[in-house]
């Protein structure tokens, strides 16, 4: 496959989500000329590319879909929930096909099946003339279309009144006689009698008409094809006088004299000049002659006129483009080896700081600006709306709630919220569960709502919205809510929790994200197996973010996301535990504080501090990394909140904020716990990033087994 | 010095493959996005000829074609319009606009070069 058709299919990907967005919009606002004319053109354009890249199967099934889409847009037609339904099928079937051609197999018999079946659908709804008219679609026609030898010689003339404005349209009618000339002997008459009195002259126009003689092999249609643009606002006749074996030199110069003396020279008299000469066999080669008109060259100097323009301003540089297409990979790149800099930046004020030398340090102090300034260009480079996920889910609801027989609206809000690339791509998965989930749980069928004094149609919003360095993405649906009395039985049920447990609403509410959890009895095949809430947790901790549940019984659930800007570069709190560093991200750190030397010790074998009246349980990371160093007579807590869960972690020394660039610890570390990455301090020391989250799930499931006292939730 | 094409198409496909063509023949190509685009490059480079796309976002080709008309220096300049067979009457829209020529999609490399022989020198 060559590069122009990769980029082809590129562009197609975007075509068709184009295609797909503008055809769910247009369903709340079907008069909407902006949206036809999108819908129109993203047909348009699929199909003209299509066919320039050898899709023929996909040009020819588009071809329909346009044709209905252009009388949408003449008024001759109205956009229908039918044309809807069948608009989105013809898209679905385009990206299938696309599917074929990119493993480069021919489509089966019964994804051809489909679509026939799909443009018989589609040109039901066609107005009869143009129904008509779509099924025998005229063979395309070509610009310069394949000219026909002749084998024989033929003398023509022919009569050329070129349209006046021909140099108004950026014609020029000696590149056409030149044309005329490639193909054989030309002799060129000019006539000017068009030419009116002086006064009355437009030097930008054409006044002129000519008479050429033409000898050559190629047939009326090749001639013909030299004017093909201005073909139809000229006075053109082309007409055959005869063979060229007949017509010698001598005949040709009579009839040139005819031509040049007479304004209209009759064809027969032409004819009859060279009939006579037809019994005399001519064998050898014609001689050519070269006879052109001087006031030819005397035509307005178009093409000077033209240059003089063109060089007028080239030394303007272009503007360039506003955008350009960069592979990911490269920007992954970038930001790898910013991250390297970052560090190797930190090493070079480490350096600094321990210098004496003012030039050094100041230095060091711009490169470090410059590093800043770098790292979060480079950030902002891979930045993307959400709105692009976003966008993906009108048809998912639309869909899913047509086959459950829901009326489901779906508002997004902050859809130009930006996120980090790979934030986004892991994103779709968890969002696309949730979403079903709402329209499969959280929404009620229309007569539910209506018995429960609720509007027939159920509402999703999803909304993304900036809130320092993370973006809050929530779903939130006017559905039944959840039931916190069915997850307590379910759970009750599963061992999960003891029968006389006494639990908050959040932490049961927390219950749903735990595997294998479902409170719908019917398993559909939209959602209710069970899997799905734990993924989406699992993800969103992947991503470094947090999840919050509120919910109102019949009123509706929102789930909040909170989704750190990127995952390369975070900022970490860096602490010291014996002689080895560790990082706790930043983002999750709630206070630092003092332990006391001689706390009491109590509970499972962690212990539990008393931090303004609220008793936080912590661990000693000490204890927990199994540090042989000696612990210092003064210890810190770092109390941390993930999770509606506060929780300490005992340290020797708080060091300070620290920008984290984020290493993988690679693959022979990837399964070792309680620790996400590296990275690497400004001396050179590599310092561990806790996985909070994972050690307080771990903690959680210990505390949690029966005999031990559940985990302090504040 | 080698000609100046403008090519105007918000199809990124198509820009390129007029692009590679144009370019492998020996002129040098400057590609637009639409019909405003194409305005602001005309006015800083000093472009020979244009190869619009009809339907377009934001200024379609045959609006393009007015506009370029309009401008003195560009009077004469060669522009030719890119259609499919569907687009008749389209096309005689853009011949009236000021169309020097047309290109039916789809056409091929020899196509496209042939008929910018035919109007640029």
């Amino acid at each position: 496959m060559d590069r122009n058709q990769l980029i082809f299919f590129e562009e197609a990907r975007d075509l068709l989500t184009e295609l797909e967005e503008t055809t769910l919009a247009i369903e709340h606002d079907p008069e909407n000329m902006d949206l036809i004319g999108r819908i129109f053109r993203a047909i348009h354009t699929l199909k003209g590319s299509s066919s320039m890249f050898g899709c023929d199967v996909i040009a020819h099934f588009a071809h329909d879909v346009e044709n209905a889409f252009d009388c949408v847009r003449q008024g001759k037609m109205t956009v229908t929930p039918a044309l809807i339904t069948l608009t989105l099928a013809s898209r679905d079937h385009i990206a299938l096909l696309f599917q074929d051609l990119l493993k480069e197999k021919q489509p089966s018999e019964k994804v051809i099946g489909q679509g026939d079946e799909i443009l018989t659908e589609l040109r039901k709804l066609l107005p009869v003339a143009k129904a008509e008219q779509t099924a025998a679609h005229a063979a395309p026609e070509a610009g310069a279309p394949a000219r026909q030898a002749q084998q024989k010689k033929m003398v023509y003339r022919i009569r050329w009144r070129p349209p006046q404005n021909i140099y108004l349209t950026g014609s020029n009618p000696q590149y056409l006689i030149d044309e005329l000339k490639e193909m054989g002997a030309c002799e060129v008459i000019l006539h000017s009698d068009g030419l009116p009195p002086a006064d009355e002259l437009n030097p930008d126009f054409c006044y002129f008409r000519w008479d050429l003689l033409l000898t050559t092999e190629k047939d009326e249609r090749a001639i013909r094809d030299v004017f093909i643009f201005v073909e139809d606002d000229s006075e053109l006749r082309i007409e055959l006088l005869g063979d060229a074996d007949y017509c010698d030199q001598e005949t040709r110069q009579e009839i040139i004299d005819v031509l040049t003396s007479m304004e209209d020279a009759p064809i027969e008299h032409l004819k009859a000049i060279i009939a006579p000469h037809s019994v005399r066999m001519q064998s050898s080669a014609m001689p050519i002659i070269q006879q052109q008109h001087s006031s030819v060259q005397q035509q307005p100097s178009a093409q000077q006129q033209q240059q003089g323009a063109a060089q007028q301003d080239h030394k303007e540089k272009d503007k360039g483009i506003q955008s350009i297409k960069v592979p990911s990979e490269r920007l992954d790149k970038l930001v790898d080896l910013v991250g390297e800099l970052v560090i190797v930046q930190a090493r070079l004020s480490q350096a600094a700081s321990s210098s004496v030398d003012p030039a050094f340090r100041s230095i060091a102090e711009q490169v470090e600006a410059l590093v800043w300034e770098l790292r979060d260009n480079a950030m902002s480079i891979r930045m993307l709306p959400i709105g692009t996920t976003f966008g993906k889910f009108n048809r998912l609801v639309r869909d899913l709630s047509a086959e459950l027989g829901k009326e489901i609206q779906l508002v997004t809000e902050g859809e130009e919220t930006e996120l980090d690339k790979t934030v986004i791509e892991r994103l779709g998965d968890p969002l696309v569960h949730m979403i079903r989930n709402c329209i499969d749980h959280g929404i009620e069928t229309p007569a539910e709502r209506l018995a429960g004094g609720k509007p027939r149609a159920g509402m999703i919003r999803l909304s993304a919205v900036h809130a320092g360095s993370f973006v809050h993405i929530s779903i939130t649906d006017d559905g039944r809510g959840l039931d916190t009395e069915a997850i307590f039985n379910k759970a009750v049920s599963q061992g999960l929790i003891g029968p006389d447990a006494q639990l908050s609403n959040q932490e049961l509410y927390a219950l749903i994200f735990r595997p294998g959890f479902s409170t719908n009895t019917v398993v559909t095949n939209v959602s209710g197996r069970g899997v799905g809430m734990d993924v989406v947790r699992r993800s969103i901790d992947d991503l470094g973010g947090q999840i919050e549940v509120t919910s109102k019984l019949n009123k509706g659930t929102t789930i909040l996301l909170k989704i750190p800007l990127t995952m390369a570069i975070v900022e970490g709190l860096l602490v010291q535990v014996g002689r080895d560093y560790y990082i706790l991200p930043l983002s999750i750190v709630k206070e630092c504080v003092e332990l006391p030397s001689m706390e009491e010790r109590r509970g499972n074998g962690g212990e539990l501090i008393n931090v303004r009246g609220d008793i936080v349980p912590y661990i000693r990371l000490h204890d927990y990394f199994g540090s042989t160093d000696p612990v210092l007579e003064h210890e810190y807590v770092v109390i941390v909140e993930f999770d509606k869960t506060s929780l300490g972690f005992a340290v020797d020394v708080v060091c300070g904020q620290h920008q984290t660039v984020i290493k993988g610890l690679g693959a022979m570390y990837s399964d070792v716990k309680g620790v996400s990455g590296a990275t690497i301090l400004g001396d050179g020391t590599v310092a561990l990033i806790v996985d909070v989250p994972a050690i307080v799930t771990e903690i959680q499931h210990e505390v949690q087994q029966p005999g031990k006292p559940a985990l302090a939730y504040n | 010095m080698p000609k100046v094409i403008l090519s105007v198409d918000d199809s990124r496909s198509i820009r390129q493959m007029v692009s590679f063509t144009l370019t492998q023949a020996g002129y040098q190509v400057l590609e637009a996005v639409d019909g405003k685009d194409a305005l602001t490059k005309l006015a800083g480079a000093g472009v020979d000829m244009v190869i619009t796309d009809l339907n377009m976002p934001n200024m379609n080709g045959i609006e393009l074609i007015r506009e370029v008309r309009k401008q003195t220096k560009f009077k004469f300049i060669p522009i030719i319009m890119l259609t499919t067979e569907s687009q008749d009457a389209t096309k005689q829209e853009g011949k009236a606009a000021g169309a020097t020529g047309w290109i039916v999609k789809p056409f091929n490399a020899t196509q496209l070069v042939d008929v910018v022989k035919k109007v640029l020198r």
